[in-house]
């Protein structure tokens, strides 16, 4: 896939780390203000494919980041999951409880294990669209090279 | 509201049923956006402005994904007139269709009406959920702390989803 103009380049590149930037935010106040992990995560992964689709496949090594995020995405599964686990061992000994303090609601770091939650289901969902994404774009280059 | 909602909602429709006689499937698939995009404006008149943050980047990068797979394959459509089998198919679909319209009226006929009241359950949830889960948001309380099971599930059921992908679309193997 060959990139756009330069004008497009060089657009993308000043607002790609805004759009990174919101999604983060959306994410980390996702128990303050509507938004949360999932809606956060397609932001974040927005914002990845707005930089392949200006610049072209061809100017970046995609194989790197396909590897890549398939890995983060594993993880943050795992890790969500080992979170939910924590609550096996401690509190009320029930799959999924919040046994973290819960602080004063409506501060950023309140609600127990929520924004916690939050933050892995964010990176796995951005990971997960940005990996179908790439599938689509370097398994047919890889043939045709 | 209501109006405003109805003629979104026909709006939608339209846009649905261009999208299936269209000649060309990029026209198609662009044409299926509208649906989309109008159910955004829906969820805002609505109140769920989670849902249409969701919405709104979702729909997006479908869009982007979907327009990558038919340039990658071909715009036009495999079309061909219906023969007796296919008159056979279309009338047992609108058949079924109509059975199913029948029982779905005749469950919610008891339930409230759309919008007013709210069930037993939910009542449970909306009082008192800040003291329990301590986020002000209560989309997020509700998703990941009464019904964090089904996040679980969603967010397997979209790592599945990935896998699924790379093993179809991958053409050559990894070494």
């Amino acid at each position: 896939m060959k990139g756009m103009t330069i004008i497009v380049k060089k657009t993308t590149q000043l607002i790609a780390g805004i759009i990174f930037l919101y999604g983060i935010y959306i994410i980390i106040h996702g128990h303050l203000t509507p938004g949360g992990g999932f809606a956060g995560g397609v932001i974040l992964a927005g914002s990845f494919i707005l930089l392949i689709l200006a610049n072209g496949s061809d100017f970046l090594n995609l194989v790197r980041e396909e590897s890549g995020s398939t890995l983060y995405e594993n993880l943050s599964i795992l890790v969500f999951l080992l979170l939910a686990l924590t609550g096996l061992l401690a509190g009320a000994h029930v799959f999924f409880a919040n046994w973290l303090p819960h602080g004063t609601p409506g501060t950023l770091v309140s609600a127990g294990f929520l924004p916690l939650y939050n933050i892995f289901v964010g990176i796995e969902v951005a990971a997960s669209i940005l990996t179908i994404f790439l599938a689509l774009i370097i398994f047919k280059e890889e043939v045709l090279r | 509201m209501e109006l405003a909602i109805s003629i979104i909602v026909g709006f939608m429709i339209l846009g649905a049923i261009y999208a299936i006689h269209a000649k060309d499937i990029l026209s198609a698939v662009i044409t299926g956006g509208i649906v989309g995009y109008s159910l955004v404006i829906c969820f805002l008149l609505l109140k769920a402005p989670d849902l249409a943050i969701v919405q709104i980047v979702v729909e997006t990068i479908t869009l982007i994904l979907m327009v990558a797979v038919v340039l990658d394959s071909s715009r036009t459509e495999a079309y061909s007139k219906l023969d007796t089998q296919g008159w056979v198919t279309a009338g047992t679909a609108v058949l079924i269709l109509l059975i199913l319209f029948w029982f779905m009226k005749t469950a919610s006929a008891p339930l409230d009406h759309f919008g007013q009241g709210s069930l037993r359950m939910a009542d449970a949830y909306i009082n008192g959920a800040v003291e329990k889960t301590g986020s002000t948001n209560l989309v997020t309380g509700v998703v990941f702390d009464f019904r964090g099971y089904d996040t679980l599930g969603e967010a397997t059921v979209l790592v599945t989803a990935v896998l699924g992908v790379l093993t179809i679309l991958r053409i050559k193997g990894k070494k």
